[in-house]
């Protein structure tokens, strides 16, 4: 890439758009956040090409010294990069979801969007800890105003409690920050992520960054802002919940907790186990109750997250990887699960399940995909949820058997919940009249939908292309966590005279 | 070979998404000629392929397509791979799959959403060749969880009928419960073997002999919790007893799905699966007493109910689950080459008497009750004769030591290798089977003589009174109403006639291969030599006991339905509550939603309501809201939604707390 500052530049372009759209009228405001968002998207995979795969660990690294030791410092692992890509890709998404929905203050939405873009690649890319943390917690800001302005009835409300419980993580994660940046005399994460802080400190920093990663997450029980949050926005905004501000606490997990705290994070991995534990069955659950369609997929989007938190702290690879693919599935799915919700609520303006039903008559197509996301997100092989769930089980197991005879039964309460809903809307007679009436998806629509279908397989059927970058990534980590790691629960044991060479899978398997 | 491989799996799948994206606009007839086409090529590939591994001593084929996963030591790829066990389940598959193609031309010409059906099917025989032709077991659980999503499909694809819908989502969740055990089992191999890789599992196996491993807290023999997890897997998949349930409401879908999915192919990938872990089975014989037990307590347990059901398809179903049941404790007592001879021969007659059922139904203008039907014997001689061959087939009629139809050679070799196991669940086994044999032919007789035998009573049909416009009491002594069924169009009796050749000669013709040679199947499954041989040492009693139990159940169905109608109803009478208990079906519907259903829901509603709202809610951010609501005036704004507001004194905060700490 040579010189090119090519992650500022993914920075700048919404951050101009933004500014530009705050003075245009609405249909302009239209045009520039979608052109800002696809050429994003266009150097995303220009980043993504030029990403080394195996070659160093941070790659198109920026520095500038601001003041004090807080540096303007960018750079990207595969993670980081897998997410970001998450990121660029459903911007372009959420601005034509909200094409014709959106027709009050369109300037300001569009700019909402726009910054909520610079602000999460910041996230995903800053590599000082105090610039992670403004792009952090400033990229709730626009979320705030996005169901703060353009949500439903029960907006603030909404608002609030999403504010309410975000601020309280907050506060303790920055004294945490400041704390370990005195100690180890450096803002930097890369170093950080080396630095060995003392044990007892550990658990401390660890439960403060705790606090504020489990709320994101969101984590049982400190996720009921979610399903208001998501009852309340507006279909992009729920897009951009779903699909990458709930990865926040997911990526702050991976970053932080893990390789700054490996001690801290085997001592609490059966919090983190029960929590998910409890999130899994227990939020599946509820779901199961739900008559309104996107409480339903917020609450399964709580179960899906249980299952990464139980990934991430299984302490292997699998574990590890499967909860970055679940993260970057659910991403995909969730949204676009979202996004069929909008689609039905623009027609009907309801989002009550049994004000539709035998929709599929009328809309075949539109019955097509949402069946084809509903599966995915109960993990159907072939879909990007499989590889998700499949690899972070298999982590999991060979931590806990008991957690993972757990979070598995989230499959077949998966299928329970998803196929009721689907069920519900999409099967049985035409019961009610306007529902019958609803046409079938239009071509903007299918412009939304079918790229997040083809990513959906691709990440299913090759995930080898997601994986790969990531790889060298995890091993680093995986190693790095080795000496804490917690040994398995399996204490898998020969039989008496049996060949010595199959003894070493014990020691394989942690 | 790897380019026929290759065709026979992927032409199904092209067809299917061309003619599911093409849907209506394609039109039917091109939906209809583009899957047909590729399930008969698929088949015609099949067959040569299966022919050759009957000369013996074929080694398998190996064929990589793709990268799958790899994630640290744990890599498993997308390939296919073709041994004796394989080639016989590809022709299965392709064969009857190809038969039902051709037949739902016919059954399916009224329909509007004929390209849609032709897709479920096609995308359905994709994923099951993508199961049997798996090479590691991951890609299993894609043929796997690929089928159960063609069968969600297909049973709910008369979607506007709310029954459907509620056995589609039956069929899928209860599948999901065995997959549980499957996911488990899968991940508990690749811990202990630390691959996913079939050939090489089943390798290491033996080695595993007396290792243990801890599971849930429990110290267990490592194969045999192994082994048990997977079974759970097998045993929701092919319907035995406890994870049965959706089986018999899956006769929502159209009946050529019944016979395709629910009787030839689909259900029988538990006992495949078994047979292909084989070597993995043999290593923990506490999993296989088990394996013995479940399926010879389903293969009881299924034929009871299929005595007193008068639908005609839950007759079938019922006797499907009863089969499977067969199946499964032949692989109990290492019969593995006799399971998978039933399995091949019971695809014949099983596809053959679904759809014969299909043919009455559609004779009969849909109405699938029994207690409607009689007399149709000469209406539909052609489906009677195929639905003839079935039945004689299934009963398994033959004479010991010279010839018979299909079901007797499988089903015999299954009760003999039981008998000869000499282990105790191997005999109860026996003694259940040979039970189950005399309910199987008195249910499978029962069914001929109540459809084709007797006076036609269709007039109390509603479905025949909607279509000739009279009541039972219009129609008077007229017992027909004056209608006139009629047989069904060629493409649907093209099948039947090809089908009822297999029933017939299935058996004879393979019987050698599949039960006593070794060459025959070369390393793809446990073949147990010592078996075979004591096998052919049982006394003659035993040999005769399948014989004389059909006997019974034909002379019993023969004297209560065409000596002595009014016998049935006086039987049940007398048995009264043991009768009911039977009729409903064991009552397990009702306990599971009484467990299971209910409870979720109620839990499901208490975690919401107590739990999230009454609870985190009313502690947590309303609580807190409450409180700033009782305090200042000025913590009264944050109630104003002037968001900006907080945003600001947020990062105002922020700019604070760090110039105090860096400067």
């Amino acid at each position: 890439m040579g010189g090119f500052p090519i992650l500022s530049a993914m920075l700048l372009v919404p951050l101009v758009g933004a500014i530009a759209c705050l003075f245009s009228e609405a249909k302009t405001a239209r045009m520039i956040a979608l052109i800002a968002t696809l050429v994003d998207l266009v150097l995303g995979i220009v980043l993504w090409m030029n990403f080394d795969v195996g070659g160093a660990q941070w790659q198109f690294t920026e520095r500038a010294a601001l003041f004090a030791g807080f540096d303007y410092a960018l750079g990207i692992d595969g993670i980081a990069l897998m997410l970001i890509m998450l990121s660029v890709f459903l911007m372009p998404v959420c601005i034509g979801a909200s094409w014709t929905s959106i027709t009050k203050r369109v300037g300001e939405y569009m700019a909402a969007f726009l910054l909520m873009e610079v602000l999460m690649i910041g996230v995903f890319a800053a590599q000082d800890i105090l610039l992670f943390y403004i792009f952090f917690e400033a990229g709730l800001i626009p979320m705030y105003l996005i169901i703060g302005i353009w949500g439903g009835d029960n907006r603030i409300y909404a608002s609030y409690k999403f504010f309410l419980y975000t601020l309280l993580g907050s506060v303790v994660m920055l004294i945490a920050i400041l704390w370990m940046v005195i100690e180890s005399g450096t803002t930097s994460v890369p170093a950080l992520m080396v630095y060995d802080f003392p044990p007892e400190a550990q658990t401390w920093l660890w439960l403060a960054f705790f606090a504020s990663f489990a709320v994101k997450m969101p984590m049982w029980p400190v996720h009921t802002w979610l399903p208001d949050a998501h009852v309340q926005a507006p279909t992009a905004g729920s897009v951009i919940l779903a699909g990458v501000l709930l990865k926040l606490g997911g990526y702050g997990m991976i970053r932080f907790s893990l390789p700054m705290f490996p001690d801290a994070s085997a001592q609490f991995m059966w919090l983190i186990f029960a929590l998910s534990m409890i999130a899994v069955v227990v939020t599946s659950l509820i779901a199961l109750v739900q008559h309104d369609m996107k409480k339903l997929i917020a609450y399964s989007s709580v179960a899906h997250m249980g299952i990464v938190t139980a990934g991430l702290f299984a302490f292997n690879v699998q574990g590890l990887e499967g909860a970055m693919v679940m993260m970057l599935s659910h991403g995909l799915v969730s949204a676009a699960l979202f996004l069929c919700v909008g689609v039905i609520y623009d027609r009907l303006h309801t989002r009550e399940i049994s004000r539709y039903g035998g929709i599929a008559i009328n809309m075949p197509a539109y019955a097509t995909i949402f069946l084809f996301f509903t599966m995915a997100s109960i993990g159907l092989p072939g879909t990007s949820g499989f590889v998700a769930e499949f690899l972070s089980l298999a982590g999991v197991y060979q931590a806990s058997s008991w957690a993972a005879f757990v979070c598995t039964t989230g499959i077949i309460l998966g299928a329970a919940y998803m196929l009721y809903l689907y069920r519900r809307v999409a099967f049985g007679p035409q019961v009610n009249e306007d529902a019958a009436a609803m046409p079938d998806i239009s071509i903007r629509e299918y412009l939304l939908l079918v790229p997040i279908v083809l990513a959906t397989l691709w990440m299913g059927v090759y995930p080898e292309s997601f994986l790969a970058p990531m790889r060298q990534d995890i091993a680093v980590l995986d190693a790095r966590l080795a000496s804490a790691a917690p040994q398995g629960d399996a204490h898998f044991e020969m039989g008496k005279g049996t060949p010595a060479e199959e003894a070493h899978a014990e020691g394989e398997a942690h | 070979m790897q380019t026929s491989i290759l065709i026979i799996v992927f032409a199904p799948l092209l067809a299917a998404i061309v003619a599911g994206l093409g849907n209506r606009k394609l039109g039917n007839v091109p939906a209809k000629v583009i899957t047909t086409g590729a399930l008969f090529i698929a088949c015609g590939f099949s067959w040569p392929i299966f022919l050759q591994f009957l000369g013996g001593d074929v080694p398998a084929t190996v064929v990589p397509v793709l990268k799958w996963v790899q994630s640290g030591t744990m890599t498993f790829d997308w390939v296919l791979r073709v041994d004796t066990l394989t080639a016989i389940m590809l022709v299965v598959v392709t064969s009857v799959s190809a038969l039902v193609h051709l037949y739902s031309w016919g059954y399916m010409s009224d329909d509007p959403d004929q390209p849609r059906f032709f897709a479920y099917l096609s995308l359905f025989t994709f994923a099951m060749l993508m199961l049997v032709t798996a090479n590691n077991l991951v890609q299993m659980f894609f043929g796997w969880e690929g089928v159960g999503l063609a069968s969600y499909l297909l049973i709910g694809f008369w979607f506007k009928k709310p029954s459907a819908g509620a056995a589609a989502i039956k069929a899928f969740v209860v599948n999901r419960v065995g997959d549980l055990g499957f996911m488990l089992g899968i991940f508990g191999t690749f811990l202990v073997f630390q691959t996913t890789s079939i050939p090489e599992i089943l390798d290491a196996a033996p080695g595993m002999a007396g290792s243990t491993i801890t599971f849930l807290g429990m110290r267990w023999d490592t194969m045999t919790i192994l082994c048990l997890l997977l079974f759970v897997g097998a045993m929701g998949k092919s319907a035995q007893l406890g994870l049965h349930t959706w089986l018999p409401d899956a006769m929502e879908g159209p009946t050529p799905v019944s016979a395709l999915i629910h009787a030839a192919t689909m259900v029988t990938a538990g006992v495949f699966m078994v047979c292909r872990l084989s070597p993995m089975f043999e290593a923990a014989p506490a999993a296989l007493t088990v394996v013995t037990i479940v399926g010879g307590a389903t293969c009881f347990f299924a034929a009871t109910i299929g005595t007193t059901q008068w639908d005609i398809k839950r007759v079938i179903a019922y006797s499907t689950c009863s089969q499977l049941g067969y199946m499964f404790f032949a692989a109990g007592v290492g019969a593995y080459g006799a399971a998978m001879f039933h399995l091949f021969t019971h695809a014949f007659f099983k596809a053959l008497l679904f759809l014969g059922a299909g043919s009455v139904i559609n004779a009969m203008h849909h109405e699938q009750d029994m207690r409607y039907y009689g007399g149709l014997r000469k209406q539909i001689p052609i489906t009677f004769y195929a639905m003839l061959a079935g039945t004689l087939a299934i009963t398994g009629v033959g004479i010991v030591g010279v010839a018979g139809f299909a079901g007797f050679y499988s089903k015999d070799a299954i009760l003999e290798a039981a008998f000869a196991s000499g282990t105790s669940a191997g005999n109860a086994a026996f003694w259940l089977g040979t039970v189950a044999a005399l309910l199987t032919s008195f249910y499978s007789w029962r069914l001929l003589f109540l459809t084709f035998w007797g006076k036609p009573r269709w007039i109390e049909s509603e479905h025949i009174q909607h279509t000739v416009h009279k009541t039972p009491e219009q129609a008077g002594e007229d017992t027909t109403g004056g209608y006139h069924p009629h047989e069904s169009p060629i493409p649907m009796l093209i099948p039947l006639c090809v089908l009822s050749v297999g029933a017939v000669l299935a058996g004879a013709v393979f019987t050698h291969s599949f039960i006593e040679d070794e060459s025959f199947w070369n390393g793809a499954i446990a073949f147990n030599e010592h078996l075979i041989h004591s096998m052919h040492e049982v006394p003659m009693w035993v040999k005769m006991s399948a014989s004389i139990a059909m006997v019974i159940g034909f002379v019993v169905a023969w004297y209560g339905y065409i000596r002595k109608p009014s016998m049935p109803a006086a039987a049940a009478q007398q048995l009264g509550p043991i009768y009911r208990f039977i009729y409903r079906k064991w009552m397990f519907d009702e306990l599971y939603d009484y467990v299971f259903v209910k409870p979720a829901f109620w839990l499901g509603r208490l975690f919401w309501k107590a739990g999230d709202e009454g609870t985190i809610n009313r502690f947590g951010p309303d609580g807190a809201a409450w409180l700033v609501m009782r305090g200042s005036g000025l913590a009264a704004r944050v109630q104003s939604g002037y968001l900006t507001s907080y945003a600001l004194v947020m990062l105002l905060g922020l700019v604070a707390a760090i110039t105090w700490v860096l400067f």
